[in-house]
């Protein structure tokens, strides 16, 4: 003879058993409706391209220890932060290639973010507000006057750890990196590193990632040796 | 002023009791005396010792950080440490003072190279690096803008105020490796260690001679081409003292 709560519990359990397996069999459908309405939604016009614009290049070469100015034209995106990896991307990239005048293993993919904030004080120059716009005279762009901003690059570890181990090298790295954000985004007048999103004492064991560089420093060593 | 002892006066000047008589009598001959037996009994004043030069040489890494490590094997740590003792002994041999941030393979925390370096006070500090990238010898002094000497400056900072003495040392080094036929490449730079540092500081970074094909004409371990560095930076530093105490 079955107990009388034993029978009640069967019951709720039986029904239980019911319920969701009629759920289920509803969560089924919606899920093949929802399948079959995106596969309407397929994409009819082709996706937007950025206009290639020209970005400038501080390009290092460890035959004569220099900075030197390339012009590439590339789809860069509206968005600073986007724009400024993009770039860079594309300046690792060039170091990556087999015949690099400063072989660095990595290419573009080595850049996982940039943050642009405003700059702290650091010295005077953060302190001078910069023209945004490099082409206008100081008359015009006294209006457009912006405040100066601090990059924060964050690298992969794979690219540090695979980064050459020299002064030269690393340093090259380091003030091609500085001054190819100020080139592109002039209100970046200070750069700090980050290694996946940490700091890091060294990129290879010598350019010190502890500090904040001032962009000014590569760019006045354009063309020259650092 | 008067000098009380129980509520009676035992000293005012110009007084005349007893005991203030006796007080300044006695300071009186002693202030007399005292230059007059010093110069009796004084030996002959020795010739003025010759000014205090030192150099700190400065093995980069050491220990877990091992550096570069080249194609053939090598490692960074133990090239410096080797041209450091190659160094070491043809500064002793010239009669200048050489403290060493390392002598064997040990660890040494940057901080603690600047601390060895800023203890003894030296007149020139060298870091010695080695690496594959590149040709000839690269000297780097501080990226650091100049600054004027203060008391307390910043650790991290503290090569600020020597900057342009390091950079004048800069000059003297590559005079001295361009004269032995080395070609040489200046440039500024962040070193971690170099930066605290309170001396003229060059950090000089060896790579293997390139030929204008590009081809290697003297490795980082050509016992000859060590020793030809190490030669033509010894002679630097002796024209060195000579600029620093003619």
């Amino acid at each position: 003879m079955i107990p009388r709560h034993q029978k009640l519990l069967f019951g709720i359990l039986l029904l239980a058993s019911l319920i969701m397996g009629v759920t289920l069999w509803r969560l089924r459908e919606r899920a093949h409706q929802r399948l079959i309405a995106g596969q309407d939604s397929a994409p009819t016009s082709a996706p937007e391209v950025a206009p290639a614009v020209e970005a400038t290049l501080l390009v290092a070469s460890d035959n004569d220890n220099s900075l030197l100015t390339q012009l590439r034209s590339l789809p860069l995106p509206a968005d600073p932060g986007a724009r400024a990896r993009v770039v860079l991307g594309k300046l690792l990239d060039l170091y990556a290639a087999p015949d690099a005048a400063h072989p660095v293993p990595g290419g573009g993919a080595s850049v996982l973010q940039v943050f642009l904030l405003p700059a702290p004080y650091f010295g005077s120059r953060s302190l001078t507000p910069v023209k945004s716009d490099p082409g206008k005279s100081d008359a015009e762009a006294a209006d457009t006057v912006a405040v100066p901003q601090l990059a924060v690059v964050n690298l992969t570890g794979s690219f540090a750890a695979n980064h050459p181990s020299g002064i030269e090298t690393e340093t090259l790295t380091v003030l091609s990196i500085c001054g190819t954000l100020h080139a592109n985004l002039p209100r970046v007048t200070q750069v700090r590193f980050l290694v996946d999103g940490k700091p890091r004492a060294t990129l290879a064991g010598h350019a010190d990632l502890t500090r904040t560089y001032l962009a000014a420093e590569a760019v006045s060593n354009e063309g020259t040796h650092p | 002023m008067k000098v009380w002892f129980k509520n009676r006066p035992i000293f005012a000047p110009g007084s005349r009791t007893l005991l203030g008589r006796r007080l300044v009598w006695a300071l009186t001959a002693f202030v007399v005396a005292s230059p007059l037996a010093a110069a009796q009994q004084a030996p002959p004043a020795p010739a003025a010792p010759l000014p205090r030069f030192v150099v700190v040489l400065d093995a980069a890494h050491g220990g877990d950080d091992t550096g570069g490590h080249f194609v053939d094997g090598q490692l960074e740590k133990a090239l410096t440490l080797a041209l450091s003792e190659r160094l070491r002994s043809l500064l002793g041999a010239r009669g200048i003072q050489v403290v060493t941030t390392r002598e064997s393979d040990a660890a040494i925390d940057p901080n603690e190279r600047a601390e060895i370096a800023n203890h003894v006070q030296a007149q020139a500090c060298i870091s010695l690096h080695a690496t594959e990238s590149g040709s000839g010898i690269h000297l780097y002094a501080s990226s650091l803008a100049p600054t004027q000497p203060t008391l307390f400056p910043a650790w991290k900072i503290a090569q600020a105020a020597w900057v342009t003495r390091s950079i004048a040392l800069e000059g003297t080094l590559n005079s001295a490796l361009l004269e032995a036929g080395m070609s040489v490449t200046l440039g500024r730079t962040s070193l971690p260690a170099m930066d605290s540092m309170t001396c003229p500081a060059v950090a000089v970074e060896i790579a293997p001679e390139l030929g204008p094909d590009k081809k290697v004409v003297s490795a980082l371990d050509d016992p000859a081409y060590q020793a030809r560095v190490a030669t033509a930076l010894a002679a630097a530093l002796v024209e060195w003292r000579t600029e620093a105490h003619p």
